[in-house]
C-alpha cells in the first residue's frame, strides 16, 4: 500500500474537480490531500466524501499568490517531513508548472498529464497521450521517491470512495524560502468560463466563421450548455479568436464530455487535441470533412443557420 | 549577456504517428523533423534580447540524435552565433533531458544570464524540462510566457493561465524563461543567414561528456499504440432548409437520450 499525497488548488471556496477525480481513482489507498492557504469547510467535505484522509492547509509568509519557486519551496518542506511515496495534482497550469519543480528537488521522476493509472500495491502504472494524441503509452516512475504524477481534468471521471469518511484538518506551517521571479499583477481573462483543459463541454469554431464577430453565435449556445468556447487553429490564424482559445497539437488538448465543432474541417493538428472528448458533434457544409470520421453526430450543413437553431433547441431542453 | 536558447527536434505536426513492431517507441524512420514550433518562439525571443543588448552571445542547445542537426543550423540561420548538440536516442525523459541541457550549459564555458526554450515540446507534451532545469540550476523559471519585456539585469513577464488570464511576473536574472505562441513572431532565415549557419561553431557532445547515464532514467514509457478507433457516428444531412430544424431537434434529443452528455 502507497502512502500518498494529493496536491490539490483551492478555487474559490472548492477544490478542482480533478482533485475529487484523483482522490476517487485512489480509493483502497490512504490518501493525505494538501493545499497552500485556509480550505474552506465545503471544500474540505468534498475532499473528505472523495476519500481524504488528512486534509493539510500550508500556511507561510509570501504565500497569498502562487509563485514557481514560492509553492515549490513550501510543497517540498511539507513533503520531505511525510514520506510519501507518491504526489498526485491536476495537469492544470499550476499544477503543470509547480510539479517538476518539486520533483527535481526530489532528484524524483515525475509522469505528466496521465488520462489513467492504477497502482497495484505501491506500484504505479499510467497511460498518457503523446503526440498530441497521436499515441498512446505507458508510463512508469523509477528512481528515488517521491514519485510525482499530474493527472488530465476530466479524464478519470467522478468516481465516489466508498471507503470515505470524516477528513481530519491539520495546518502545517511551510517557509517560501527566497522568491526570485514575484508576481506583480494578475490580468484577468477574457473568459470568466471554465478553462478549455478543464472544461466539460467546448464548443468551437473553425475558419468557417469567417469573422471575430461570429464567435458571438458560438458564445451564445456555450451560455445556455455551459460551455467555453475553443478555436481550431486556423481561425486563429485567421485572427478570429486568441490563442488561449486554441484546440490542438500547438494549442491545448481537451477532454471534455461533449466537444461541437462548428465549421471545422478537422486538420490532423486538430483531431489529435480534440480526440479525447468523449462525444463530439461535427458541423461542416463539407460532407467529406474529415471531422466527420471523428464525429459521433456529424451534421452536414451551414453553422451560420444550424448553431442558432441548436442554441433554441438546448434552451427549451433545458427549459431556459 | 549570455542567451542559451534549448531546442528540440520534432515530427512535423502533419505527421501520421505509428508505433514501432515491438511498442517501444514510434517509427522515426520516414518522420519529417521540424524545430519544435514553441522553441522557434525561444530562438527568437533570444535575437530580440541580443539586439538589445550589445555583446550579447546566443547559443543553442539540443538532446537528440545527431542524424539530423536542422533545428540547430535553423537557429543558427535566425541569426545564433553558435551550437552544442548532446548526442543521444530521441526517446529520453525529461529529467535526462534537461540534465544533459545543464551538462552541455557548463561544458560552453559560459555562465547563462538567460536561458529560453519553448514552454513544451509537441512530441512528449511532458512540459517539464525548463522547470527542472531551472531547478536545477537554482534559478527562478517563468512558464507559458506571452510577453517579455526589461533589462540585462531584471525583466517582467507574462505568463497565461487557465481562462486566458495573465499573471505578470517580475524576475530577476539569471533565470529561466519558457516560452509561448504570441510572445513575438519568429524570423525567417534569411539565404545569407542560411549560408552564415553553415560556417558557424557546433559542437557535439555525448552524454557521457555531460555527466548523464543510464542510471538517470526517471520515466519508463513503453507499450506505444494507436488510440482505439471510435466506431463510425450518425450523420445528418441538413442541407435541405426544410429538414434542418428536425435534424438538429434529433441531434439534441440524441445527445440527451443516447449520448446522455446534456
Amino acid at each position: 500500500m502507497a502512502k500518498i499525497l494529493v496536491f490539490t488548488e483551492l478555487h474559490g471556496s472548492h477544490v478542482k474537480g480533478v482533485t475529487l477525480e484523483i482522490l476517487g481513482k485512489l480509493a483502497g489507498h490512504t490518501v493525505d490531500v494538501a493545499a497552500i492557504g485556509a480550505i474552506p469547510a465545503e471544500a474540505i467535505a468534498d475532499l473528505a466524501k472523495f476519500g481524504a484522509a488528512n486534509v493539510h492547509s500550508l500556511k507561510g509568509a509570501n504565500l497569498e499568490k502562487y509563485t514557481p519557486e514560492g509553492y515549490a519551496n513550501a510543497l517540498k518542506g511539507f513533503i520531505a517531513g511525510g514520506s510519501y511515496d507518491y504526489v498526485f495534482a491536476g495537469a492544470t497550469s499550476l499544477g503543470k508548472d509547480l510539479l517538476p519543480r518539486v520533483a527535481t528537488m526530489f532528484d524524483a521522476g515525475m509522469a505528466s498529464e496521465v488520462t489513467n493509472f492504477i497502482m497495484e500495491g505501491d506500484k504505479f502504472a499510467g497511460t498518457r497521450p503523446l503526440f498530441a494524441g497521436k499515441c498512446f503509452a505507458k508510463v512508469e516512475l523509477q528512481g528515488p521517491k517521491p514519485h510525482f504524477v499530474t493527472v488530465r481534468p476530466n479524464a478519470l471521471g467522478m468516481n465516489a470512495n466508498p471507503t470515505a469518511g470524516a477528513a481530519s484538518v491539520k495546518e502545517d506551517a511551510v517557509d517560501a524560502g527566497a522568491i526570485r521571479a514575484m508576481i506583480k499583477d494578475i490580468v484577468k481573462g477574457a473568459s470568466e468560463k471554465l478553462d478549455l483543459t478543464e472544461a466539460n463541454i467546448i464548443v468551437s469554431g473553425g475558419r468557417a466563421m469567417k469573422d471575430a464577430a461570429n464567435f458571438k453565435i458560438l458564445e451564445e449556445m456555450a451560455n445556455v450548455i455551459g460551455a467555453t468556447v475553443g478555436a481550431s487553429r486556423a481561425a486563429v490564424d485567421s485572427g478570429f479568436a486568441p490563442h488561449a482559445m486554441q484546440v490542438g497539437q500547438t494549442g491545448k488538448t481537451v477532454a471534455p464530455s461533449l466537444y461541437i465543432a462548428c465549421g471545422i474541417s478537422g486538420a490532423i493538428q486538430h483531431l489529435a487535441g480534440m480526440r479525447t472528448s468523449k462525444v463530439i458533434v461535427a458541423i461542416n457544409t463539407d460532407p467529406d470533412a474529415p471531422i466527420f470520421t471523428k464525429a459521433d453526430y456529424g451534421i452536414v450543413g451551414d453553422l451560420f443557420t444550424i448553431v442558432p437553431i441548436m442554441t433554441q433547441e438546448f434552451k427549451n431542453l433545458l427549459g431556459k | 549577456m549570455n542567451i542559451f536558447v534549448c531546442v528540440k527536434q520534432v515530427p512535423d505536426t502533419e505527421t501520421k504517428i505509428v508505433p514501432s513492431g515491438d511498442g517501444s517507441f514510434i517509427e522515426t524512420s520516414s518522420i519529417k523533423w521540424i524545430m519544435n514550433p514553441y522553441d522557434e518562439f525561444a530562438v527568437e525571443q533570444a535575437l530580440l534580447v541580443q539586439a538589445a543588448n550589445a555583446g550579447s552571445t546566443v547559443t543553442v542547445v539540443r538532446v537528440g540524435s545527431v542524424k539530423d542537426t536542422e533545428a540547430l543550423r535553423t537557429a543558427m540561420a535566425m541569426g545564433a552565433d553558435d551550437a552544442f548538440l548532446v548526442e543521444a536516442a530521441d526517446n529520453l525523459d525529461s529529467y535526462m533531458i534537461a540534465k544533459a541541457l545543464k551538462g552541455a550549459i557548463e561544458k560552453s564555458g559560459k555562465t547563462p544570464d538567460l536561458i529560453l526554450s519553448g514552454k513544451q515540446a509537441i512530441d512528449d507534451d511532458c512540459l517539464q524540462v525548463p522547470q527542472i532545469l531551472a531547478t536545477m540550476l537554482n534559478l527562478p523559471s517563468v512558464s507559458v510566457v506571452v510577453g517579455y519585456e526589461g533589462s540585462a539585469t531584471d525583466i517582467t513577464v507574462k505568463r497565461e493561465v487557465e481562462g486566458g488570464a495573465l499573471e505578470v511576473y517580475g524576475v530577476k536574472l539569471p533565470a529561466m524563461i519558457a516560452c509561448n505562441k504570441g510572445i513575438n513572431t519568429p524570423r525567417y532565415a534569411s539565404l545569407p543567414g542560411i549560408m552564415k549557419a553553415k560556417k558557424k561553431p557546433l559542437t557535439t557532445l555525448s552524454l557521457a561528456d555531460v555527466g548523464v547515464s543510464d542510471a538517470d532514467k526517471r520515466v519508463k514509457y513503453s507499450n506505444f499504440q494507436l488510440p482505439p478507433e471510435k466506431p463510425p457516428g450518425k450523420k445528418f444531412d441538413a442541407t435541405d432548409a426544410a429538414k434542418q430544424a428536425q435534424v438538429v431537434k434529433d441531434v439534441v434529443g440524441l445527445l440527451r437520450t443516447e449520448a446522455k452528455v446534456i
